[in-house]
């Protein structure tokens, strides 16, 4: 299952290195969100505060678009077909492309920060950046997870595509509190004090497990025909 | 002579249409089997249904031993399935597919590169995105993929669409050399005139039947 | 209700490929013009006696309260809908996983599931509507963002959702999966944003807006609460069987439609 998932990963990372479409568009969509958001929201006061709400809403946005590419890219009728046909354990299909998605996701979430800093001053603290790290880690792999599973389910075949978002983003919400809550405690918005993120991390960490294991279980049932 | 595939009066569903009515169908090892039919006769989901990606909803299906009403997977990763898209990464070079498909079942390098030779793809091809392919060299390509995955039934649908009369005659004798080596091989097609220069057999698919022609 | 579905035996869909021929599909379902059945009349008769009872204790005989005035008289119906909400998401859990459990299973497993999906949305619909009045009445709010509230109104998301998934097509076992494998991942899911939430508001200070049991409850009133869970109950198991049975006819229909189909397509072949 391991070997198959890094085969997975590593093939779904090299068609992205080459195709680039992920830096191409997802990116720049991630940081016209961000700019949409400052003008929504009018007053600097206001944008700092939510600030890392904001970043982890543009994430989940730009989420829905990464796991669509994630399935796109899966040629010949009905998207996973191919992978499915030749009997590759599903199990590990699951992993690797929950890798690959994580490692994109990384990449994202790290420009979406880094804009928050430059839009909506946003700033480091280093007491903070322990927690910030584990935070960001934990959060991507939840996401990754979850959106792998819902991702193999909505992929393709007719029409199933606009599932997606109705699936996914309930499941996610619990990451979104967290993972935000975390966030201000590391950043010390609004006054939060780190200690206060690390229960967060603690529930995230449960999210990870649960669909880790959940996910694994769950793929193969869902993307069969 | 091992039978590979064995259909008695198949039924499977594409939602609501029978879209295979009751096929009865028998391959063996190391033959060729055309099947022929207009569009919509069900030939590429008797392909998929032997590849197990279809579901069989009435009837026995039996391939390479394995029982497809109750072990549809366990036959995937002996089967290889090669629709009308070839199955290949676009933005990946060849050599690139070959070995990922190769990987997928553990094959070594060196028969990475024995697949690739098999199917005539030489060096210089080998770093070209598959994009940058003609659609013979892709055929090529995905055909390499199935003999590095070791594939044992070849099930092709519509394999000559796109080639020139040079790329079919070439295509023809790939397959011809591939079965020597041990693959049985399925093709469909809806061209008349592939009939004997390729296949022993040619069986008609209408209506979601199937149906021998007799060898003239 | 294992008893009464025994009357409307297996249309065949028991993953036995051999597939019983159409007269027998449509003889298994008991009263072709209808779904009713002696027990199911005799449950609808209770109902409707319950929910009289009800409506005469709810509305009238217990008594208002001391804070709230009339207004609380919503909670039966709130605290009902609430109940069969919560009830209906269980027995789809049940269901999915006792379908998965042996694949060869029945599928009137999977459609107790959908069923009960589909009652649990509208009971979870009633809910967040006369939550939301009664809210506006005692309270002056629509909405109260803590944990109960906000869990019911994902179960309520999450449940659209898994209907979505069972209209995707395929065949009936094919649904009867996947459906199942959806309806298990909720139970991961609605826990973990219930606590997520709930970790959430206990941060804040700022002092929400009473719970619904903060209502001092009269011996009346806890009586006419009891009724109203019966009365609730018994309306879902009535509506669940019914579904049930719908749902049964249809899948019979959909195999003597293949059937036809199948012949269909033989004459068209002229083999």
């Amino acid at each position: 299952m391991f070997r198959v998932a890094r085969l997975i990963a590593a093939k779904d990372l090299r068609v992205e290195m080459r195709s680039r479409v992920v830096t191409n568009q997802v990116l720049p969509f991630a940081a016209i969100t961000m700019v949409m958001f400052a003008f929504a929201f009018n007053t600097d006061s206001v944008v700092n505060k939510v600030a890392p709400g904001l970043v982890w809403l543009a994430t989940l946005f730009s989420l829905l678009t990464l796991v669509q590419r994630s399935f796109a890219i899966e040629s010949a009728d009905g998207a996973i077909d191919a992978l499915r046909g030749a009997g590759v354990d599903s199990a590990g299909i699951f992993l690797g492309k929950a890798v690959a998605l994580a490692a994109q996701l990384a990449v994202l979430e790290v420009l979406l920060l880094l804009t928050a800093v430059v839009l909506y001053s946003a700033k480091f603290r280093l007491g903070g950046v322990v927690l910030l790290v584990t935070t960001f880690v934990a959060a991507t792999c939840g996401l990754a997870l979850v959106g792998t599973l819902y991702g193999g389910l909505a992929a393709g075949v007719r029409g199933r595509e606009t599932l997606l978002p109705l699936l996914l983003l309930p499941v996610v919400a619990p990451v979104l509190i967290g993972a935000t809550r975390a966030t201000e405690a590391a950043l010390g918005t609004s006054g939060a004090v780190v200690a206060d993120g690390w229960p967060w991390v603690g529930l995230l960490a449960v999210f990870v497990a649960l669909f880790g294991v959940g996910g694994t279980l769950a793929f193969g049932p869902l993307i069969e025909e | 002579m091992e039978t590979v595939v064995h259909l008695s009066n198949a039924v499977a569903v594409l939602g609501q249409f029978p879209v295979l009515a009751g096929v009865d169908l028998t391959v063996n090892r190391g033959e060729i089997v055309l099947l022929q039919g207009p569009n919509g006769a069900g030939k590429t989901s008797l392909l998929r249904l032997c590849a197990g990606l279809l579901p069989i909803e009435r009837g026995e299906a039996t391939v390479l031993g394995c029982d497809l009403r109750t072990n549809r997977e366990g036959v995937r990763n002996r089967v290889g399935l090669l629709s009308h898209a070839n199955g290949l990464y676009a933005d990946l070079t060849v050599t690139e597919n070959v070995r990922f498909w190769g990987a997928t079942v553990g094959a070594s390098a060196g028969e990475i590169d024995a697949a690739m030779q098999r199917m005539g793809l030489a060096q210089r091809l080998a770093k070209v995105p598959v994009s940058r392919l003609s659609a013979g060299q892709r055929r090529r390509t995905a055909l390499a993929c199935l003999v590095a995955r070791r594939a044992e039934l070849w099930l092709l649908d519509e394999p000559h669409a796109g080639l020139d009369a040079a790329g079919r005659d070439e295509l023809d004798s790939t397959l011809r050399e591939a079965t020597t080596a041990g693959a049985t091989i399925i093709v469909a097609s809806h061209e008349l005139e592939r009939a004997g220069a390729l296949a022993s057999r040619v069986v008609d698919i209408v209506g979601g039947l199937a149906r021998e022609r007799a060898a003239s | 209700m294992a008893t009464t579905d025994s009357q409307l035996t297996d249309t065949g869909d028991t993953g036995d490929v051999r597939r019983a021929t159409a007269s027998t599909t449509v003889a298994a379902v008991p009263n072709a013009t209808g779904t009713g059945t002696p027990f199911t009349r005799i449950l609808g008769l209770a109902t409707i006696v319950t929910l009289a009872l009800l409506i005469v204790f709810g509305l009238f005989i217990s008594p208002a309260d001391v804070v709230q005035g009339e207004s609380v008289r919503i909670l039966y119906i709130h605290v009902g809908t609430v109940w069969v909400a919560y009830v209906a998401f269980v027995v789809t859990a049940l269901s999915s996983a006792a379908f998965l459990w042996k694949r060869t299973t029945s599928l009137t497993w999977d459609r107790i599931a959908g069923a009960s999906a589909e009652v649990g949305v509208l009971f979870m619909a009633l809910t967040l509507f006369a939550g939301a009045l009664w809210g506006r009445v005692a309270w002056g709010k629509f909405w109260v963002w803590d944990a109960r509230v906000t869990t019911t109104a994902f179960l309520f998301i999450t449940y659209v959702g898994y209907l979505a998934v069972r209209g995707l097509g395929g065949s009936h076992q094919q649904r009867g999966r996947r459906s199942a494998v959806v309806a298990l991942l909720a139970v991961l899911e609605i826990p973990l944003v219930h606590f997520s939430v709930k970790l959430w508001r206990g941060l804040h200070q700022d002092a929400s807006v009473s719970d619904t049991t903060h209502v001092k409850l009269h011996d009346q009133m806890l009586f006419s609460l009891f009724i109203a869970l019966i009365a609730f109950t018994l309306l879902y198991v009535w509506l669940v069987m019914h579904r049930q049975r719908v749902m049964a006819m249809q899948d019979a229909l959909d195999d003597k439609g293949l059937d036809y189909a199948l012949q269909q397509r033989r004459e068209e072949g002229d083999l």
